[in-house]
């Protein structure tokens, strides 16, 4: 029940202004800039980019700063950026196979065209703190190598020579994309506006899904065929020109898991596919993305559907963090009005019981 | 536009597409420095922007198969006239305004006989060297963190 209620004005101002205050910090230190925050902390403002749902560094770097370093308040607030933009057009879609990889794994082919790029990455580091960066010591300039032509070749396409590996996820022809952004959710939904889903869903709540498939929860036999991460050209089509011309880059990491298949009354076996694609680096994103969406496929591949990841209603309206937080966190705004009846509501109760148990007992003690 | 669908067939496509590629990466500073480099500043009228908003982002299931919606990006976009009547377009990642129409406006002078070999030295070519730069840069630091595999050697014999 809401009921309108005045009042805090002043009291609403001077927490802000406090708010600003205890951002700003100890005012003998130097502000944190866009640009240090977009150099030096930007694994974060990828993060709130992808689950945002939009791309735009300076402006995650400018959101992440404003929530105090709150990554959902962040994404959150990013989010509603967006709603103020209209929209120019829809992308051809990204070409990953011609990405400027940065780094490019696989957990199943050790010798692979394009070879096995660790890049910048924390794997294979001792999870030691490092008392170095308590100063600012200066860096070395990376290793330079002279680098090959060879093309970084999709694990997928080695698997499909073969033919032992589903191929990519098709449409007829004349399926048009869904998007969350314009359409209310309905269930069953296509694997399209799943991935749509799972690519701005919340990190934690995937991975915490991911993980349950693997100890067994819907288990799907996962190896990672290939994670890359790199840069890849946006092209839009212009109808004033009628081409398409590339916008610039993003970064994107991408994720191919392969899943054992015993086959089914519907397929035989095979290897099949969970796909995971997400702005910016983020490995650990896009690869508990690629577990559930491979999870999700359940009733598609004609599996039981046993588990929490394997329920796409569940996954899909849980997702999504700032439906989460809203919901979650109004529960703190003012409830006087319902807590009241509720209040009374469980003081008659308590009276009634009260009433039936003296009875009871006056009953007694008139038998006696 | 129906201004520019008039100069379309005459433009050839590949050259238009390059351009607005190498614009879109060009940096705010090197567009700026390139316009005041120019000798005749063109009187230019503003046609549409510039403007920010978003383009939605497409993915591919699977790497190659259908498309789905990534998420999207902020694109800034403006259209100018030379007085010439040629139209320029520009479209870039990002919500710098100035960038815009600064591109639209080299986008525009690409076209015209007249200045398209200062646009080519003065901008297209430094910016396609520069990006061609750091491509190698990023493509010789990554190989220096591929893997070489060797075999240890178990027992004798």
């Amino acid at each position: 029940m809401y009921v309108a209620v005045k009042g805090g004005e002043a009291a609403i101002n001077n927490a802000h202004r406090l708010l600003a205050d205890r951002r700003r910090g100890d005012r003998s230190l130097p502000s944190v800039t866009i640009e240090q925050i977009v150099e030096q902390l930007g694994l974060a403002v990828d993060r709130v980019m992808a689950e945002a749902s939009l791309y735009d560094r300076t402006l995650a770097a400018l959101a992440v700063r404003q929530s105090r370093g709150d990554l959902i308040e962040a994404i959150f607030l990013l989010r509603a950026y967006r709603t103020t933009l209209p929209r120019f057009g829809t992308s051809v879609p990204v070409d990953t196979a011609s990405m400027k990889v940065e780094r490019r794994v696989s957990a199943t082919y050790k010798d692979l065209p394009g070879g096995q790029l660790l890049g910048p990455t924390f794997d294979y580091t001792h999870r030691l703190l490092d008392p170095s960066l308590l100063t600012d010591e200066p860096i070395e300039e990376p290793a330079r190598k002279s680098a090959s032509d060879e093309r970084v070749m999709r694990v997928s396409d080695i698997l499909a020579h073969e033919g032992l590996i589903e191929a990519d996820g098709d449409f007829p022809d004349d399926h048009e994309a869904g998007d969350l952004t314009r359409e209310p959710l309905e269930f069953p939904m296509g694997r399209d506006l799943r991935l749509q889903a799972l690519a701005r869903g919340d990190e934690g709540f995937l991975l915490a899904l991911g993980y349950s498939t693997q100890r067994g929860y819907g288990r799907n036999h996962p190896f990672v065929g290939e994670v890359r991460i790199g840069e890849v050209e946006v092209e839009l089509e212009v109808p004033e020109l009628g081409f398409a011309v590339s916008l610039g880059r993003i970064r994107v990491t991408e994720c191919q898991m392969v899943n054992q298949f015993k086959g089914s009354s519907k397929a035989p076996p095979q290897f099949t596919r969970g796909y995971g694609l997400v702005f910016g680096q983020s490995e650990r994103k896009a690869m508990s993305m690629s577990l559930v969406d491979r999870a999700l496929r359940a009733e598609e591949l004609g599996e039981d559907i046993t588990a929490p990841a394997q329920d796409e209603e569940f996954v899909i309206s849980h997702s999504d963090n700032v439906q989460a937080t809203g919901f979650v966190e109004h529960l703190k705004l003012p409830h006087y009005v319902d807590f009241q009846a509720e209040l009374a509501l469980v003081r008659k109760m308590r009276a009634d019981i009260e009433a039936i148990r003296n009875g009871g007992k006056d009953v007694q003690e008139a038998a006696e | 536009m129906d201004l520019a669908k008039e100069i379309e067939p005459t433009a050839d496509i590949d050259g238009r597409r390059r351009t607005a590629g190498l614009l879109a990466k060009a940096s705010a500073d090197e567009l700026q420095a390139a316009w005041d480099k120019l000798p005749d500043k063109p009187d230019v009228k503003a046609v549409r922007g510039p403007e920010t908003g978003l383009v939605m982002v497409r993915g591919r299931i699977g790497g190659g198969g259908a498309p789905f919606n990534l998420g999207e990006a902020t694109v800034t976009r403006a259209t100018v006239l030379l007085p010439s009547g040629v139209a320029g377009h520009a479209h870039a990642l990002g919500t710098d305004k100035t960038k815009a129409r600064l591109a639209a406006i080299f986008d525009a002078l690409w076209q015209e006989e007249a200045t398209r070999s200062f646009v080519e030295s003065a901008l297209l070519g430094p910016v396609e060297a520069r990006v061609a730069a750091e491509d190698n840069r990023t493509a010789e630091e990554t190989a220096a963190t591929r893997v070489d595999f060797f075999t240890m050697v178990r027992g004798e014999d």
